[in-house]
């Protein structure tokens, strides 16, 4: 009858959008239920769990990874950003604000997982051209918008942040 | 004046919470809920000889396992048939929990509750269930030959038959001067919205009252089956959709079994329940569509003028008939598209089969029909060397023959009646905008590099905006905040952002102070649900009636307040103020105040509103015509459905080679009436024509012989990503308004996906000279055909004069004879 | 879609990690990536007893480069590989091939030596490593050995590893001067496993005719299938050689099976078809290379 003891748990301590977070979890928890469940932040969504629709992807130590193929015991001790991460206070993500001008999102089920993935490919690449734009979201689904808005969104993200860095800079000199 | 806000291309209202991760699903609720999960059937078809518990009971967690046999009353009952129609022969829905025998893969048997998820499906693999398998049907020529049936009392498989016949049809094809039959067929696909189905129950003991949280596209519909199934007077029972990850349809259909059955034991444990769908569990448990076989037979004049259609449609409902026939219903109404056949008759027999069930997707029958219809029109066009667009155009109904009665009943049993449309001007915008005229010289300089390129087109008309109806209420708070609610529920159309457009023009409110709400039973209770391009056209209606209203209640209180007449007044950015003296004025919420006499003021602003301060001594304080609040609940019903229509075209590249197929222009050509917000409508187009080109070029139910469905994930179920649509897809409008409604607005939710088979069909067809009879097509189809069509084995098309084919064979299309 | 319970490994040192297997045997598994592994956990096709996560370890997420070869550690995630500039100089291959594995997302994740491992015959690095005829290493406690590619994939999903051995690095040998690679594939949609792929070999003399001319191919056999196609291009200039004609040889020795995406005739048809195209394109990538380099 061992195997119908309680299961064995695991003490774990993750930053979530710079914010320490402690759980205890059975090792098969995966990361996309710890974030949802355990620590109880929604925003990162599961679409699949077998890895192929990207709405959980969250970034993992700055890289976007599926969230629904990592045990949460193998995050231990990582930076994780999710969806709920990405705003500054009130002020948007420039990705956040691009979706919103483009109409990027319809149902919004799978947009965590593009804001996350997108997030992470302007910070490498804060000029993409189109090609690379349709390569940043080329592993995310999504069932609604048929995708022309999203890499419009993508293209209009990175302008957006031109604008406020242009924006900034002006500031500063003055 | 306040900026119109119906037509513009304003910002959606819901993004913000739903971009920064606040959108709040199914999966979402009920965090400290207990899980169910469900041992569902491996085989296609079996009886069900015993099921076993025994290894199960010891796991740690486990709250309830319940069968067939633990449901009392309704709750065993067969579930509803929805829709009802004299041409069903043997309607046979499922039980919520399988009885005795399943009939398709993925049925449930046994319902688990436990601490959480994963515990849950750990009591399931400790079940075992034995079967007796039994010979499974699948497929329509399958359930067509009927040697085995899918329910033991129904002969032939036959779950419904319907002719419906406009003249002699027969007759009128077999004395046309030219005759083609065609053979044509369409595979299953399904609606797959990112997110799941999902149920969470909540049961107050002490109130006896249940609320249910569902994905669902209708609230109302799910809360009386429920109420209904467990006994509970309505009152008792709230329903409400929260945030929803895409419906497409497959959200419509209800009460599904775990809807009932998560009440039912939520209730039964006084414990919340939640039940969130999973992805192998949504490709075997929910619903498919399109699965038809076809046959046509056309009769025609030399100018390619249908003169008698004669058509016969066997389609695949899977193994139970829940939601009727409303599919096959739909496809052999809207066949017809903008054309006028001079005879039409039209056979359905809607077949069992040992499958999922089939419901309304995205369409709902239409591309079935639209792909008949098409293919025939290019048959017809290769035929006699005609272009494809001028034998649709010869015809076209022409503008001046709407209204257009088809002499036939639709889906919602109403004559099928084209309010609008002008069709001859649709396509010649469709042909400016693709370049129809210039393709020849593009095809001979693509062949020129070796490449080969074809063009195809389809229309299409889409009975929108059926009844019986929805409700509006709109309310204008004391701060001048206005609240409206509506019954039907959202997946992602932005309706909370064009319902509240509807209400800023008629209110003089800025859209940031409207709340929508909708798909709460709590907020209204009646309602119909989202399906079929209806929410613009009823709800938008209804809330545009109710918010009329409020303004004339609103403009006669202030009137009475400022001793003007309410013709004089006008609302300005949420102030009533009298026209060309605007410091006589007052703000709506003041207003809302004074709509409702007070014994008790509770702020300053409400004392204004008190019975020592306003009203007059001699009157009652509320007139016997009136009620209290400023705000009115008002109902659109219209007597039919409104017809949106347009015209796709496609330009594709097939390469000689690989015979991979890409997409490299796709234009549409869209009426959809008046347009609430055009970015809103182009995003519902986009979405559209992508799951078009998924079930043209990718997606298909991989069932094998046993009933096994082979791609249920999304490794082998092929939805498009990005790199799979149109790198643009270019839209041009048509505003033919309806004269049905006041806001002349006709639905625009399926457009997108409708003619797609039938356009992709035509335009590889054009790229390859042979004809294309069977979608979706993949590369590795394509190139058999390419080796059949090497080897004689199909013909070539004949040829065409203003876009010449490929091939010069002259080989008939399919068997023809001529006259 | 949840996975069963298993007993968690969590070893930080490469012997921790070897005990662990050694103790676990037949019922253990090891979890690196887990892009290929934890897919069939949450549909419950596999439920190990224990896994073993080798994430911890140290030392493994290495990416050794030398004048003969590149040598991937087990940890090193597909991104670090095909962005890894000193690998791709060497060994082009590599980078070519990583750019078709999956998504981006998932090769910020999945790893090169996991998917060799994980042994799926549709899986882009089986047919590189067997191209280049690299070799695994292979380590259990107390013994380690080295097993050339053409020993390592034993069947569909199935390696020479066995209970209680862990796959530790991989190795991708230089190819000789003068040589070009490329990989192509026809995939159902951007991103998917292949129908067909093809990994091509060139190598040219120092007048520029074909000395070699080598395929290997994905989702065509249970093994990765390596073809030596040189007879019918032998000597030949590499822009006059009758690429075609080395496509065609392929046909014959190609027999693969169907599946729900692609009849077997036109997987093979694709085979020829890839074969000439990837065999064209990598003689162009030889011959526009400095006399003596590699590319």
């Amino acid at each position: 009858m061992t195997d119908q003891q309680a299961e064995q748990t695991f003490p774990i301590t993750l930053s979530v959008n710079g914010v320490p977070r402690t759980a205890e979890v059975p090792a098969r928890r995966l990361l996309s239920d710890c974030l949802r469940h355990d620590l109880r932040m929604t925003g990162t969504h599961v679409g699949c769990e077998h890895g192929v629709c990207g709405a959980c992807t969250v970034l993992v130590d700055g890289a976007p990874m599926r969230s629904c193929l990592m045990f949460a015991v193998s995050a231990q001790g990582s930076e994780i950003t999710t969806v709920e991460g990405l705003a500054d206070g009130e002020t948007l993500h420039p990705v956040q604000q691009a979706f919103k001008e483009c109409h990027g999102l319809q149902c919004g089920f799978c947009t965590p997982g593009f804001l996350t993935t997108i997030s992470a490919v302007l910070d490498d690449n804060p000029e993409p051209t189109r090609e690379e734009a349709v390569e940043a979201v080329s592993g995310n689904l999504c069932r609604c918008t048929g995708y022309q808005n999203i890499v419009a969104s993508v293209l209009r993200a990175a302008e957006i942040t031109r604008e406020r860095s242009a924006v900034a800079i002006d500031e500063a000199g003055r | 004046m306040t900026t119109k806000q119906f037509g513009a291309p304003v910002q959606r209202t819901e993004d913000v919470r739903l971009l920064k991760g606040n959108g709040r699903y199914l999966d979402d609720l009920g965090q400290d809920a207990l899980a169910a999960a469900f041992v569902r059937s491996p085989h296609a078809h079996a009886r069900i000889v015993d099921i076993d518990v025994t290894d199960a009971l010891e796991v740690e967690g486990l709250v309830a396992i319940y069968t067939h046999e633990d449901l009392p009353g309704r709750v065993g009952e067969p579930l509803p048939l929805l829709i009802p129609h004299p041409a069903i022969v043997a309607g046979r829905t499922g039980y919520a929990l399988a009885k005795d025998r399943v009939n398709h893969v993925g049925e449930p048997i046994v319902m688990v509750v436990a601490s959480d998820r994963y515990v849950a499906e750990d009591v399931c693999g400790r079940i075992t269930v034995t079967y007796e398998v039994l010979p499974p049907v699948v497929g329509v020529e399958t359930a067509r030959d009927a040697k085995h049936l899918v329910h033991e009392d129904v002969a032939g498989n036959v779950a419904g038959h319907l002719v419906q016949e406009v003249g002699d049809a027969p007759a009128a094809v077999d004395s046309a001067p030219h005759t083609l039959e065609l053979d044509l067929k369409v595979e299953r696909s399904a609606c797959i919205p990112m997110e799941g189905r999902g149920v969470y129950a909540r049961w107050d003991a002490d109130d006896e009252s249940l609320r249910i949280y569902t994905s669902t596209q209708t609230t109302t519909g799910v809360r009386a089956a429920v109420a209904t199934k467990l006994d509970l007077p309505l009152n008792r029972v709230e329903c409400i959709a929260p945030d929803v990850g895409g419906g497409f349809g497959v959200k419509i259909m209800h009460p599904w079994p775990e809807e009932v059955l998560v009440p039912w034991a939520a209730r039964l444990l006084d414990r919340e329940i939640k039940w969130t769908e999973d992805r192998r569990e949504h490709f075997v448990s929910s619903a498919h569509e399109r699965g038809q076989v076809q046959k046509v037979r056309v009769g025609f004049d030399d100018e390619g003028r249908v003169l008698g259609l004669d058509v016969k449609i066997w389609h695949d409902n899977g193994a139970y008939v829940p939601y009727g026939l409303i599919v096959p219903i739909i496809t052999s109404t809207q066949l017809l598209g903008p054309y006028k056949p001079g005879a039409y008759k039209v056979e359905f027999w809607s077949l069992y089969t040992n499958t999922v069930i089939v419901t309304p997707y995205r369409g709902a029958g239409r591309p079935q029909g639209v792909y008949a219809m098409e293919r025939t029109m290019d048959a017809i066009a290769d035929y006699l060397g005609k272009d494809r667009v001028a034998v649709r155009e010869a015809n076209f109904i022409q503008p001046d023959e709407m209204p257009y009665d088809h002499h036939m009943i639709f889906q919602d049993g109403r004559p099928l009646i084209y309010d609008s449309g002008d069709f001859p001007g649709s396509m010649d915008k469709l042909k400016a905008l693709v370049g129809w005229q210039d393709f020849e010289d593009y095809r001979e300089q693509a062949r020129a590099e070796g490449r080969r390129v074809g063009i195809g087109v389809a229309c299409y008309v889409e009975g929108t905006g059926v009844g019986p109806y929805e409700g509006g209420h709109v309310v204008v708070e004391s701060t001048g905040k206005v609240v409206v609610s509506t019954g039907l529920t959202s997946q992602g159309q932005g309706h909370e952002t064009v319902f509240a457009q509807i209400v800023a023009d008629e209110l003089g409110v800025p859209l940031e102070d409207i709340k929508v709400t909708t798909g709460d039973t709590r907020k209204m209770g009646y309602s119909v649900g989202t399906f079929a391009s209806r929410a613009a056209v009823m709800s938008g209606n209804a809330i545009g009636i109710a918010a009329r209203n409020v303004r004339t209640k609103a403009l006669r209180i202030a009137g009475e307040a400022l001793e003007v007449d309410p013709g004089d007044l006008e609302i300005v950015d949420g102030i009533v103020r009298v026209k060309g003296s605007p410091t006589s004025s007052m703000p709506l919420g003041t207003v809302a105040v004074l709509s409702n006499p007070l014994r008790y003021a509770f702020d300053t602003a409400s004392q204004a509103a008190t019975q020592f301060v306003v009203g007059d001594p001699d009157k009652p304080p509320v007139a016997e015509d009136d009620e209290p609040g400023l705000e009115d609940r008002d109902f659109y019903s219209p007597a039919q459905s409104t017809y949106a229509n347009g015209m796709h075209a496609v330009i594709v590249e097939t390469d000689p080679e690989t015979a991979e197929i890409k997409i490299l222009r796709y234009c549409v050509v869209h009426d959809c009436g008046n347009i609430i917000n055009p970015m809103i409508v182009e995003g519902q187009i986009h979405g559209g024509v992508a799951q078009g080109v998924g079930g043209a070029l990718y997606e298909r139910m991989e069932y094998d012989e046993n009933g096994q469905l082979l791609n249920a994930s999304f490794m082998d179920f092929l939805m498009p990503y990005v790199t799979e649509v149109p790198d643009r897809i270019e839209i041009d409008h048509l505003e033919t308004p309806s004269p049905l409604n006041p806001l002349g607005i006709k639905g625009a939710g399926e457009a997108g996906v409708i003619p797609s088979a039938a356009v992709f069909a035509s335009a590889i067809e054009d790229a390859e000279g042979f004809t294309i009879t069977s979608m979706p097509i993949s590369p590795s189809e394509l190139y058999a055909l390419r080796q059949r069509f090497a080897a004689g084995e199909i013909p070539a098309l004949r040829g065409r004069s203003a876009t010449a084919s490929t091939a010069t064979t002259p080989t008939p299309v399919t068997e023809a004879t001529t006259r | 879609m949840k996975p069963a319970p298993f007993t968690y490994h969590a070893p930080t040192t490469l012997a921790e990690a070897l005990d662990a297997l050694d103790r676990v045997g037949e019922d253990g598994k090891v979890l690196a990536g887990g892009q290929s592994l934890i897919p069939m956990l949450n549909m419950r096709l596999a439920s190990p007893a224990h896994l073993v996560d080798i994430n911890g370890v140290a030392g493994l997420g290495t990416v050794d480069v030398d004048a003969t070869g590149v040598r991937i550690g087990a940890l090193a995630r597909h991104a670090q590989v095909a962005g890894h500039d000193a690998a791709h100089s060497v060994v082009p291959l590599l980078r070519q091939a990583l750019q078709l594995v999956a998504h981006p997302v998932i090769r910020n994740r999945g790893t090169t030596v996991g998917s060799l491992a994980h042994a799926d015959p549709s899986g882009e690095m089986t047919a590189v490593l067997s191209l280049l005829g690299g070799s695994m290493d292979l380590a259990r406690k107390g013994a380690a050995r080295t097993v050339p590619a053409a020993e390592f994939f034993v069947g569909p999903l199935e390696s020479c590893l066995e209970p209680g051995e862990m796959a530790v690095s991989a190795w991708f040998p230089v190819p000789p001067p003068r040589t070009g690679t490329t990989f192509r594939e026809v995939a159902r949609r951007h991103g998917d496993y292949a129908m067909c792929g093809v990994a091509a070999a060139v190598t040219l003399d120092a007048d520029q005719r074909v000395l070699s001319a080598r395929t290997s191919y994905i989702s065509m056999t249970a093994t990765p299938l390596v073809l030596d196609l040189t007879e019918a291009v032998a000597g030949k200039p590499f822009d006059a050689a009758d690429w075609a004609a080395a496509g065609q040889l392929s046909a014959d020795q190609l027999d693969p099976e169907p599946d729900i995406h692609a009849t077997a005739d036109y997987r093979r048809h694709l085979g020829v078809v890839l074969t000439r195209q990837a065999l064209t394109d990598a003689a162009t990538v030889a011959a526009a290379q400095p006399q003596g380099a590699t590319r």
